[in-house]
């Protein structure tokens, strides 16, 4: 009984038919891998390998090999978590939410999105694991029973609740994506022959297409669009209490889980927009991801940027009226002390370029959505980085001011990261269906058209 | 036998021996494990389960029994000697002796090894007080680089030969008539003065040359000169109101004297004692001394006797006739001197005869003879002779020494005219060196006959007229080195062994009938002062001879640089250069670690467009300095002069000290017999490289925070809380302090003991003895130059510096404003010292941020890290207000590759000197002050071996044990009669305050403001 306004355009352009998504999509996981892919892919595994090397020297030799000190003990490490842990939001967003609030063009883009998703929350963690002085040990932040007498984590600490909070969003989301996957995987393995049927038969769990099983898979999701709509919320809360819950200026602030959120749904649809942009030319799915799509998520990053510039005044606010020197003085180091030009970045990049959103010719310019995507996750980074590194440069003892200033170390693990996500992504890009064919199916028809 | 014939059984069934029992018990395995499947039918035969179970268990255990489990020795004593009880230690009275440096010294050993140093409170010349260089020896006796044996022309050798061929030269060289040298710095020992006097008589043309590397020849020929005594005199700087000092850095480093402790204790405030002695001092490089001083005036080296000659002119009713100089603080010391007559002092740390004599004559003017300047009672810290010295190294260049024996002595490194020494050695016939390592002068002759460690010796000293002190060895020696005295003693003759010899001179001539047990059990012997001379009330003095003497060197018209050389306090002249623990003490001022530079004025590096960090060059004359060093803008350097430390670029030290620095030796002159450590007009030239400086503060200002609050005498005197700041949060209820306002109740309950600090700001003189003290007790690594850099020093304890910046208010108590630059220190700056350390708070932001909880709480208020807990997220470092967790960055022991400096870590003998009751911290853990946790733990133990409750004072902690001036006070606050309650609580409850108190992380450690006495 769904009632859509006639207005509305289709969400699937080029008078595509059912057997048409079947095709478009399924090709790319049935046929060779292009040129392109095999140079990018290269290009991912090298950098994966650079990035693991470093990464390596830095478990081998300690984290001495990154330019931390004994005033900054977190720089980008820290950074680097935040950013992906950040960007591991868009997913669940678009998926959860957006299905709860029945926003059918999620369709096209919520499969790659979660995959994205689980990436960013796997490249996450591994800073987690690596920021460590000995991640060897990294289990015992889990609260495992033991042989050591009474030995127990500590419930106090906010990187205690991380933990909670990015293992109960990963293995949520990671379901919510592979059981929306259970119904591609089956159509390819209808469509596949010999080795590829037994594996992606195995994949899809058998999956026999009745109309019990698509009652059953219908319920699943939205038990868990309930359960991961809220994880939304707190995965980022929960991570910025890292933050909140210290005493020092410039991270003491009750204004952080909003924000937080706000900055990640931020930076997650730029990235969404970053990667989509290319998968949908390089896989001529313009139809599917249309740019009305790109318009809508536009204006959601034109929305989360200024909720986190009015954060970002706020905060200024905040630190003046609160009467606190420590805290007023963090504030204004931030935007004129030796840091300046992170916290000149991050305004240019969060605060400013996205306005340019308010131009409809923007939004709906691919070029420019394109390039402003990356700027705003360039200025997410650079938030996670002012917040970080400049509030601990200087705190409360003058003489244990410092600076901080990256090793190879430090860039190589960050690219490893990188190496990692792209490696993934493009792995799951040529061996996955990359849209959600079964859900696509369901919006072909707007309900306004007339019956075919 | 009837009694004991009792009956023991195991069980029930063995009392009532059932034959069922007995016949089980017939097998030696019970059936139930091993006897199943006798047959298919038996219901015990092993199943399936069973048979899984012990395969399971015999491939775990055979897997856990290949894994290599680590080696570790632990090998008991096969014959426990009687004085050595594994775990605890023993405790020795011995001597410190460096050159003239002393003090009187306990050690701890412990398994034989001695590990720590503290001071011996029984000695009056030193009252317990231990220098940085004092608590880093210890480690300097596990150097690896010390020689294992005799060396005869750079090759192992043995004394046997050696003996041999030494006394066979000596004798001919004897009989030739050819000039003997033994060349030494000061020696303080009576009995080694002896053992040369023996080896005179035996080789008759012998001469003793003392000279000292950095020199106090001045003072002891003014002394002649107007008094007729070649004496350095004692000063009591604790009788006097005022003190006036042109350069004597007394408080660090001149004339060896620790005046530090007596300076200090006219330091001390409390509501009972609101006086205060008042501080001048006029020098050119911001000093230790300078940077305590109430009023200091930056003045060129060049104008330096001008302003002692117009002090003398304005004090006395004659005058001398010199180019009068105008200053205010001049004019203020000439109205407190004048006030405080008989209770001042006037020192002056030039080695110019003339300045001296002046002195003599403003202190004589003053009266302070026989009431603050004792010259009955001279000191023999500087007993060396410049004129002897540069006599010495004209015969050797002019070949006329045949024989020249080196003791504590290396001359081809400190001298001025080092060159002309190492010329000179080519032309001996015999050359001989006691160094512990062939250093630039040991290099360079035939046989080196290494000494032992002090800490492996027999020895004795008289620092002052008729205050004795006696050196035990605390371990046996390690290599086959043996006593400098020994060997003289063996040439000479004379095969007795130095103890024998130095216990029969103490029985003849020292002790007068007292046990000698007594006086080496306390390690000092202080018989009832020897003179009774009354203090001279005249001198002689030739006012116009003097006066042309200063007019010929000191105006004001001298345009140049004037540059300073100067000792510092962890390296000094440069004798254990190789000790990385002072190697990495920050400079008390500059903060800077391994390596010395040119201190300048902002002014200059702007006019010159140097930048911190830039290369020069410095010449002096026709001497150049070997190696470009880099600049270091000082705050509070005079304008028109630079200082360089001596002590750095020794080409011979070892590892660790080896090319750390310049040698600004070189610099040094000699005029009019006389070494220079200043020289006017120095040339200084920009490389236009770089080389980055190590230091462990790089901002410089309080920026107007309370976390130093002070207040000046006559406010402290009006309002006991002047300077206090006193926080307050704004609740519905209106401003009240942060303690009121908790959301927690308070979860720490400290029924027994809470243990805490007080820390006195006026008396923390910024030594940093304490860092080195600590360094000694906790194990703490040493990173080296390029992990400072990266601002990874581990001190557990640092003292923060302070300038004073020309935009904060001048009103006292106002604090967080400013008009302009907050971050620029004044040109003249106010300094303040800070001891910083774990503030072990009672709501420590630390412990509630670890995941894995291994920094937590005690019920004794000590916040107390878990190392092997630790995973190292840094987040406790992070949130810490204070900074003071450090992170093991890299694995620092076991790791010579990377970590070759950190000796006590690396090498089996450094390791030597690890404190057994401390763990050493493994990669990737935080660690931080403890308040030596281990030494609580030890007097707890004590005490309650002994059924007692723990007395005050009873347990002290490293820093505080070796802080000279009692700047730090520990002990339990629980205990409302103990010393740290009183300072906090009762005598100084208005000075007393936590500093970021705002924060309500209520720490255990309090400050008392400073009060300067302006």
């Amino acid at each position: 009984m769904h009632v859509t306004s006639s207005v509305r355009p289709p969400l699937v352009t080029g008078g595509k038919k059912y057997e048409d998504v079947t095709q478009d999509i399924c090709k790319q996981v049935e046929g060779a891998p292009s040129t392109a892919w095999k140079i990018a892919f290269s290009f991912s595994v090298l950098i994966f390998i650079y990035g693991g090397y470093c990464l390596w020297m830095t478990w081998y030799d300690g984290i001495g090999m990154w330019g931390l000190n004994k005033t900054i003990g977190w720089s980008w490490d820290i950074t680097n978590f935040v950013w992906w842990v950040g960007i591991g939001h868009a997913g669940t967003l678009i998926s959860a939410v957006l299905l709860l609030f029945r926003q059918k063009w999620r369709t096209s883009i919520n499969r790659a999105a979660e995959a994205m998703t689980i990436f960013a929350v796997i490249c996450a963690a591994t800073f987690i694991i690596a920021h460590m002085g000995r991640p060897w040990l990294g289990y015992w932040v889990l609260p495992l029973p033991n042989a050591f007498g009474s030995l127990w984590v500590n419930f106090n600490s906010a990187l205690m609740w991380d933990v909670f909070a990015i293992s109960t969003y990963f293995s949520v989301s990671l379901l919510f994506w592979y059981v929306g996957l259970i119904p591609d995987f089956a159509t390819i393995r209808e469509r596949a022959t010999g080795i590829r049927r037994v594996i992606y038969g195995a994949l899809s769990f058998n999956w026999d297409g009745s109309a019990k099983t698509w009652s059953r898979y219908e319920a699943v999701s939205l038990v868990l669009a309930g359960v991961a709509t809220p994880l939304v919320l707190s995965v980022h809360t929960i991570v910025s209490m890292d933050f909140a819950t210290s005493i020092i200026p410039g991270w003491h602030t009750t204004i952080f889980p909003p924000y937080f959120v706000a900055g990640a749904i931020f930076s997650g649809f730029a990235m969404v927009l970053s990667l989509m942009l290319v998968t949908r030319v390089l896989y001529n799915l313009e139809d599917y991801i249309t740019i009305e799509h790109i318009e809508s998520m536009n204006k959601i990053i034109l929305t989360t940027g200024s909720i986190v510039g009015i954060a970002y005044l706020t905060e200024f606010f905040m630190a003046w009226y609160s009467g606190v020197y420590y805290e007023a003085f963090a504030f204004q180091n931030r935007a004129f002390g030796p840091y300046w030009w992170a916290y000149a970045s991050m305004m240019t990049c969060n605060v400013v370029t996205p306005q340019l959103f308010w131009f409809r010719k923007i939004r709906r310019s691919l070029v420019w959505t394109f390039i402003l995507s990356i700027i705003v996750n360039i200025g997410m980074w650079f938030e996670r980085f002012v917040i970080i590194c400049t509030s601990l440069s200087r705190d409360f003892i003058p003489s244990s001011w410092a600076m901080f200033s990256p090793t190879m170390y430090d860039v190589g693990d960050f690219l490893f990261t990188f190496g990692l996500f792209f490696t993934c992504f493009l792995l799951f890009a040529k061996y996955f269906p990359v849209i959600n064919m079964a859900e696509v199916k369901a919006i072909m028809k707007s309900s306004s058209e007339k019956k075919q | 036998m009837k009694e004991k014939n009792k009956v023991f059984w195991k069980g029930v069934e063995e009392l009532h021996n059932e034959p069922e029992f007995i016949k089980n018990n017939l097998n030696e395995f019970p059936e139930s494990v091993l006897a199943k499947g006798a047959a298919a039918s038996d219901e015990s035969a092993p199943d399936r389960r069973d048979f899984l179970k012990l395969v399971g268990f015999s491939v775990a255990a055979a897997t856990l029994a290949a894994c290599e489990a680590p080696v570790k020795k632990a090998i008991p004593y096969l014959n426990k000697p009687e004085e050595i009880e594994p775990g605890i230690a023993n405790w020795y009275a011995t001597t410190y002796t460096e050159g003239g440096d002393y003090a009187s010294i306990l050690v701890k050993t412990r398994e034989g090894r001695p590990i720590k140093i503290e001071g011996n409170k029984l000695s009056s010349v030193t009252g317990g007080a231990t220098s940085a260089r004092v608590q880093a020896s210890v480690l300097s006796l596990y150097d690896t680089e010390r020689l294992k044996g005799v060396q005869v022309a750079g090759k192992a050798s043995s004394w046997e030969v050696a003996d041999a061929a030494i006394v066979d030269r000596l004798s001919k060289i004897s009989q030739e008539g050819g000039a003997i040298r033994i060349v030494s710095s000061t020696i303080l020992s009576p009995t080694t003065w002896k053992a040369i006097a023996e080896f005179k008589s035996k080789y008759p043309t012998t001469e003793h040359v003392v000279y000292d590397a950095i020199s106090s020849s001045a003072i002891s020929k003014a002394n002649a000169a107007s008094f007729g005594k070649a004496v350095i005199p004692s000063y009591r700087f604790d009788k006097a109101d005022t003190i006036v000092s042109f350069g004597a850095d007394f408080l660090c480093t001149w004339g060896a004297g620790d005046y530090s402790t007596d300076f200090s204790k006219n330091r001390k405030l409390n509501k009972n004692k609101k006086t205060m002695n008042r501080l001048y001092a006029f020098e050119s490089s911001l000093s230790l001394t300078g940077s305590n001083a109430d009023f200091r005036a930056p003045i060129k080296l060049s104008q330096e006797g001008l302003f002692v000659a117009e002090l003398y002119n304005r004090l006395t009713s004659s005058r001398i006739n010199t180019e009068a100089v105008k200053n205010d603080i001049l004019d203020k010391a000439v109205t407190d001197l004048l006030a405080s007559k008989g209770k001042s002092i006037v020192v002056s740390g030039s080695n110019d005869v003339n300045i001296q004599i002046l002195i003599n004559e403003i202190n004589l003017a003053l009266g302070n003879y026989g009431s603050t300047i004792d010259l009955s009672t001279p000191v023999n810290y500087r007993l060396g002779d410049d004129e002897k010295m540069n006599q010495f190294v004209d015969d050797l260049k002019g070949g006329k020494v045949a024989a020249v024996i080196f003791y504590a002595a290396n001359p081809a490194y400190d001298h001025p005219r080092a060159e002309d020494i190492k010329a000179g050695l080519k032309q001996t016939k015999l050359s001989i060196s006691f160094a512990d390592r062939a250093d630039e002068t040991a290099s360079l002759v035939e046989y080196i006959a290494p000494d032992h460690h002090y800490l492996e010796s027999w020895n004795d000293a008289e620092p002052k007229a008729g205050f004795y002190s006696l050196a035990q060895p605390t371990i046996a020696p390690l290599f086959k080195t043996r006593q400098a005295q020994e060997s003289l003693l063996k040439w000479s003759g004379n095969n007795a062994d130095y103890y024998t010899y130095l216990k029969n001179n103490w029985a003849s001539s020292i002790l007068n009938g007292v046990s000698w047990d007594k006086a080496l059990h306390d390690g000092v012997y202080e018989g009832a002062s020897t003179s009774s001379e009354a203090a001279p009330s005249s001198s002689s003095f030739n006012g116009a001879d003097v006066a042309a003497g200063i007019s010929k060197v000191y105006t004001s018209a001298a345009k140049g640089i004037d540059l300073k050389l100067y000792e510092k306090v962890g390296i000094g002249s440069g004798v254990q250069a190789n000790n990385p623990w002072l190697q990495e003490l920050p400079d008390p001022i500059s903060k800077a670690t391994w390596d010395n530079y040119l201190a300048v004025s902002k002014k200059y590096a702007d006019d010159n467009k140097l930048e911190e960090g830039a290369l020069v060059k410095i010449k002096v004359g026709n001497k150049e300095l070997a190696k470009a060093v880099p600049v270091l803008i000082q705050p509070g350097q005079a304008q028109g002069t630079a200082s360089l430390a001596l002590g750095y670029g020794r080409e011979k030290a070892g590892k660790v000290g080896t090319g750390v620095g310049a040698n600004a030796f070189a610099l040094t002159t000699v005029q009019n017999g006389l070494v220079q450590y200043s020289a006017f007009n120095v040339t200084i030239t920009p490389t236009g490289e770089f080389s980055k400086i190590a230091q462990t503060q790089t901002h410089h200002t309080i920026m107007n925070r309370p976390i130093v609050q002070d207040a000046t005498l006559k406010e402290y005197q009006a309002n006991p809380t002047a300077g206090r700041f006193f926080p307050t949060v704004t609740t519905p209820d209106g401003k009240v302090a942060p303690a009121k306002v908790d959301i927690w109740k308070d979860q720490h309950v400290q029924p027994n003991h809470k243990w805490g600090m007080s820390i006195d700001l006026n008396t923390c003189l910024g030594c940093g003895a304490c860092v080195i003290a600590c360094q000694a007790e906790n194990n703490v690594p040493v990173v080296g130059k390029r992990e400072v850099i990266n601002r990874r020093e581990m001190h557990w304890i640092r003292i923060d510096r302070y300038y004073s910046s020309a935009a904060e208010p001048k009103e006292t108590g106002v604090y967080f404003k400013g008009e302009g630059d907050l971050e620029m220190p004044e040109e003249n700056p106010q300094v303040t010292f800070q001891p910083m350390m774990c503030q072990h708070c009672n709501h420590a932001p630390c412990e509630s941020v670890c995941p894995v909880a291994a920094t937590t709480h005690s019920t004794e208020g000590l916040n107390q890290m878990t190392y092997n807990r630790c995973v190292g997220t840094r987040y406790c470092a992070n949130n810490c207000p204070y900074k003071v967790r450090r992170f093991n960055w890299f694995k620092y022991f076991d790791n010579e590759e990377v970590f070759d400096k950190n000796t006590s870590m690396n090498t089996a003998l450094g390791r030597m000197v690890l404190n057994p009751d401390v763990t050493v911290r493994s990669r990737g853990v935080m660690e931080k002050c403890s308040m030596c946790v281990q030494r609580i733990q030890e007097g707890k133990l004590t005490a309650k071996k002994e059924k007692r409750k723990i007395k005050d004072g009873e347990i002290n902690i490293a820093c505080a044990a070796a802080c000279a001036t009692g700047a730090i006070t520990f002990g339990d606050q629980n205990d409302p009669e103990s010393q740290v309650s009183l300072e906090n609580d009762d005598l100084n409850k208005d000075r007393a305050y936590a500093v970021l108190e705002e924060l309500n992380v209520q720490p255990n450690v309090f400050y008392l403001t400073k009060i300067r006495n302006i």
